[in-house]
Order: C-alpha cells, then sequence, then structure tokens
C-alpha cells in the first residue's frame, strides 16, 4: 500500500524546493527571530521582570510554535501550487497510491517544520534559557506531533482549495487565530471564557503548552497552565484525526 | 488482444454528457488519433483511460486491466504526457526524472542508465543538470515526452502533445514522436485537433459532441468523401456552367475562387475537361481532400468554428 521510495522522494524535492528559494529560506528563519527580538524585548520593558520567567523567555516556546504553525500551513500550500501548475497530475497518475502521496507530502511539511523549530532552539541559551540533551530530544518529539498535526491540517483544507487566492484568504483566517488563541504571546488564563473556549480546540495551544513545559520553569505566572500528558494526548489525537482526514479527502475520485 | 478497449463509455458531468457511448479498440503497435474540436470529450476520455477519473457505465480497459477495478496496474503500465506542463520548473532535468523512477518504483541500478538513454533519445543529453525553468517550450515538451517514456510503458499517452507550441517547435516534436515510435515500439495514443498531426496517426477516430462518428485511416476517410475539388477560372462562367453540365453530367457551383467541381481522381478528369469545353480557361487548381473536408462532411462544420475552450472549461477538466 504505501511505497517508502516514493515518499522519500516526495520529501527530496520538498527540501530542495525550500533550499532553492532564497527568499523563502530567508523570510523563514528571519521571521521568528523578528518576533521574538523586536516585539519580545518591547513587551518585555512594558511587562517587567516580576514573575520566575522573563517575557522574552516566555514567548520563545511561543515562537517555536509560530513557526512550526506558519511552516507547516505554508508547506501545504506546495499541494495547491502542484495543482495549478499541473504536477499533482504526475503524481496522481503514477502507480504509488493516494496513501503514499498524503503520506509524503505530511512527512515534508512536518520535516520541515521540525527542522527549523530545531533551529530556533539554539536561541534559548541566549535568552538564558538551558535546555539539556534529553529536554532537547523531547522537544524534537513534540515538535514532531505538533508538525505533524498542522500539516495533517492544512493538508485537509489545502486539498478542497483549487487556486492560490483561495488558500491565501482562508490561511489568514485561519493561521492568524491559530496563533493568536494558542498561548504564544499571552497565557491562556488571561483570556475571556467564551474566548477561550476557541484556545481549547486549537491544536497549537496544546503544542505551545508542552513546549513551556520542557523550556520554562514550573510555577510562574507565565509558565505552562496544563498538565504535560494532556498536552501530549491532545496533540496525538488532532494528529491521528487530521491525517485519517487528510487521507480520506486526497482518496476520492470524482 | 487490443491494447486499449473500450466499449459504450459513458461519463457525465451534472447531468451533462461529455462523453456518450463511446466504443474502439486500439492495437498494439498503432498510433492512434483522437481528433476533435475542443470540448468534445477527448481529454475526458484520455482521463478516465489513466484512471483520473470514474466513468458511469461501460467497459474500460487498458493492456488488459480494467481501468475501474485495477487502477494501479493501469498506471504502471502506461506514460502519460498532459496538455499542460507538469514538469517541476525549480528542479533540474534529471531531478524531474529521478522523481518519476521513484515514483514509478524502478528499479535503482536500472534508473541512472535509463535517465541517460532517455536524455539521449530526446536529444537532451547534456541538459540533465539544467534547472527546468531555462528550457524551452520544445525542450520541455520533450522533456515532458522522455520522462512518460522512462518506466517502458507499453502505450504512450499523449493529450494534445503540441498544444500551444509555435509552428517550428511543433513540427519538431513531431517528427520526434514519429521517430520515437520507432525506436521504443509503443502503441501510442493520441488526442489532437491538428489535421497535421492526426493525418500521421496509423489511424484516427473523429468525435464530435461525446460520440465518435468515424474511425478509419486517414487515407480511408478521405476516400469516403466523393472525390477531389477542382476549382477552374474561365473566361465565362455561365457558359462553361453549361457546357459542363451537358457534357459530363456535373453540377459546378459558383465559389469565390472559380467554379468548383466535385469529381473523383480530379487530375485524371482535368485533361478531359480541357479538350471538351469550348469555353476558355484560364486558371485550374486541384484540391485533394483533407481531413478537415471529413470533417465538414460528417459534422457540418469546421473544426476551427468552435475556438479556444474557455477557461472554465479547461479548468473543470484539469482538476477532475
Amino acid at each position: 500500500m504505501l511505497s517508502y521510495k516514493a515518499i522519500y522522494v516526495i520529501v527530496l524535492r520538498e527540501f530542495k524546493r525550500f533550499f532553492r528559494q532564497r527568499g523563502r529560506l530567508l523570510v523563514t528563519m528571519a521571521r521568528p527571530l523578528i518576533w521574538l527580538f523586536i516585539v519580545g524585548s518591547g513587551f518585555t520593558r512594558l511587562i517587567g521582570t516580576d514573575s520566575e520567567v522573563q517575557y522574552i523567555q516566555f514567548i520563545l516556546p511561543g515562537i517555536v510554535g509560530m513557526t512550526i504553525l506558519f511552516s507547516s500551513m505554508f508547506s501545504t500550500i506546495s499541494v495547491v501550487w502542484d495543482r495549478e501548475f499541473g504536477f499533482l497530475r504526475e503524481m496522481l497518475v503514477s502507480p504509488a497510491s493516494r496513501v503514499t502521496i498524503v503520506f509524503g507530502k505530511l512527512l515534508s511539511g512536518t520535516a520541515l517544520s521540525v527542522f527549523q523549530g530545531v533551529a530556533l532552539l539554539f536561541v534559548a541559551p541566549l535568552l538564558g534559557l538551558g535546555i539539556g540533551v534529553g529536554d532537547f530530544m523531547l522537544m524534537i518529539l513534540l515538535m514532531f506531533l505538533v508538525a505533524l498535526a498542522i500539516t495533517a491540517f492544512g493538508l485537509f483544507i489545502a486539498s478542497f482549495l483549487t487556486s492560490l487566492e483561495g488558500f491565501n484568504v482562508i490561511m489568514n483566517f485561519i493561521v492568524l487565530p491559530m496563533f493568536f488563541l494558542s498561548g504564544a504571546l499571552y497565557p491562556i488564563g488571561s483570556l475571556p471564557g467564551y474566548i477561550k473556549v476557541f484556545s481549547y480546540i486549537n491544536p497549537l495551544c496544546y503544542g505551545v503548552d508542552s513546549f513551556k513545559h520542557i523550556m520554562l520553569p514550573a510555577g510562574g505566572k507565565l509558565s505552562a497552565e496544563m498538565p504535560l500528558l494532556l498536552d501530549i494526548v491532545a496533540v496525538s489525537l488532532f494528529c491521528a484525526f487530521f491525517t485519517f482526514l487528510a487521507a480520506l479527502v486526497f482518496e476520492r475520485r470524482k | 488482444m487490443p491494447v486499449i478497449e473500450v466499449r459504450d463509455l459513458v461519463k457525465s458531468y451534472n447531468g451533462n454528457e461529455a462523453v456518450s457511448g463511446v466504443s474502439f479498440d486500439v492495437g498494439e503497435g498503432e498510433v492512434f488519433g483522437f481528433l476533435g474540436p475542443n470540448g468534445a470529450g477527448k481529454t475526458t476520455t484520455i482521463n478516465i483511460l489513466c484512471t483520473l477519473l470514474n466513468f458511469d457505465s461501460g467497459v474500460a480497459r487498458v493492456n488488459g486491466f480494467d481501468c475501474r477495478r485495477e487502477p494501479a496496474k493501469v498506471r504502471s503500465s502506461i506514460g502519460l504526457v498532459f496538455q499542460e506542463m507538469t514538469l517541476d520548473n525549480e528542479l533540474t532535468a534529471y531531478e524531474n526524472l529521478k522523481f518519476h523512477c521513484y515514483m514509478y518504483n524502478m528499479d535503482k541500478r536500472l534508473t541512472e542508465d535509463r535517465i541517460a538513454e532517455i536524455l539521449d533519445v530526446v536529444g537532451l543529453s547534456g541538459r540533465g543538470s539544467d534547472i527546468v525553468k531555462k528550457f524551452s517550450g520544445g525542450m520541455k515538451r520533450r522533456l515532458e515526452i522522455a520522462r512518460g517514456l522512462l518506466h517502458r510503458p507499453k502505450v504512450l499517452f499523449l493529450d494534445e502533445p503540441t498544444l500551444g507550441l509555435d509552428p517550428q517547435t511543433r513540427s519538431h516534436v513531431w517528427e520526434f514522436i514519429k521517430q520515437l515510435k520507432k525506436a521504443e515500439g509503443n502503441t501510442v495514443f493520441m488526442t489532437t485537433h491538428y489535421m497535421e498531426e492526426a493525418e500521421a496517426c496509423d489511424r484516427i477516430a473523429i468525435i464530435d459532441d461525446g460520440k465518435i462518428i468515424a474511425c478509419e485511416r486517414p487515407d480511408e476517410l478521405k476516400r469516403s468523401l466523393r472525390g477531389d475539388t477542382i476549382y477552374i477560372k474561365t473566361a465565362d462562367d455561365s457558359r462553361a456552367i453549361g457546357e459542363i453540365k451537358e457534357k459530363f453530367g456535373l453540377k459546378a457551383k459558383m465559389t469565390e475562387a472559380g467554379l468548383s467541381l466535385l469529381v473523383p481522381g480530379g487530375e485524371k478528369f482535368i485533361p478531359k475537361l480541357f479538350e471538351a469545353l469550348q469555353t476558355g480557361i484560364l486558371a485550374v487548381n486541384l484540391k485533394k481532400p483533407s481531413l478537415e473536408d471529413v470533417f465538414i462532411n460528417l459534422t457540418g462544420r469546421e473544426i476551427r468554428d468552435y475556438g479556444p475552450t474557455p477557461s472554465y472549461k479547461r479548468n473543470s477538466h484539469r482538476h477532475p
């Protein structure tokens, strides 16, 4: 059913494209640093450092989450792109099954996100956050789960879209709210009740919280808000659910 | 056993029948052309045969595999070159081909040799490591055809292989397809609305409005017209019309190009005409029947009357 060779070459292609498009590479690497050092340091002055955790430290897990969110969602643009430029048909007409193609796209989006997330982890020591080898490995695992869930979600949406314009509209109505409701910039606890509901159905919310568990000291006002186990279970469920949905919508043939 | 077998194929989109009861066979090694105007059902048929589309009823088999029940087997036994470009512009020619080999699960040891071999066949050896973006339209087309042949398919499907190419490149690509058939011996199934392309096929099916209205060798189709057309300019047209009717029992028609006559074996008729006619003949022109004439004769319309496909229609075909 699954052709590993086909999955491998789909992932390889996405990485080649990623590194060949210099502009995209530059933007994706610079965006989190801009948030971190410009937005982060601005708000650190405003909020002050009366708690265990400094604001600029607090947003690092959030910015890792943001990087994964943007990277995963926008890597699914390649499906829309491939459809618009016909390359999707080259894949669909090959003997590789639809599930193989979905897994190839899922893994390439996930791998690109994890790659960027790992790069960001090297900023942590600069902000006075120590990450040991064990934490580092755990972070990779968590980032993988979160990236997979969001790529699958993006792929599910992208499978309905036939044009790049449609993609931009939907991404802005989904990506930005997901980011602002994830607890990346402020704790979920500080949100009003009716908005909190949207946070709890947001997979990124659990992802960012799990990153906070690993990267930030516990017990402060700005520390993780939910049990780590709940985060992991929730992200895993989202992951399975959206992967199933993405595979399902790709399987149909008119 | 035919390589392609289609019986009573029906496919409709939202209640409109795009293909209504099409039947035909394609034998091994044949170059089979599907000729018809845009929107006649050519692309729909090709998409069904390539398992990209489901169909409502009928039978479609390729290489003995059922298009509905064994899509993966059909897909691995065919090569397909689409109407629109489906290469990855950001990758090199070699990378595009390698992608294909992996998708088709080809033996890794064979891959490198086969890529080098096929690049040579299409005259692109030495260009393998160039990014496809920099290729000309004709080179891209050749690369796509090469890609379609990489996994040695028994049948090569070409959907409007020269659409959007300039006339010179078009004839290059066409030359190349003919050579290819000699070199690789594939069965070729192609759709076209260019008469020159259809002329070179072993057999063509003329499709209009979702139905096949003729399926024959091109010369047979042309023979089915009653004869050649002779155009003459005379010193006195009305007198000439009378004379022709009297001496040959033929009805000559006045046209912009002069008097026109439909006769079998036109080249032998012209000397007789000169001998018999009292009226002075100023000019003569013989036109052998073309597939265009066959098409007009069968449908009452010119193939080009239909104009280009509107973009919404093209999209609905492109995203099945």
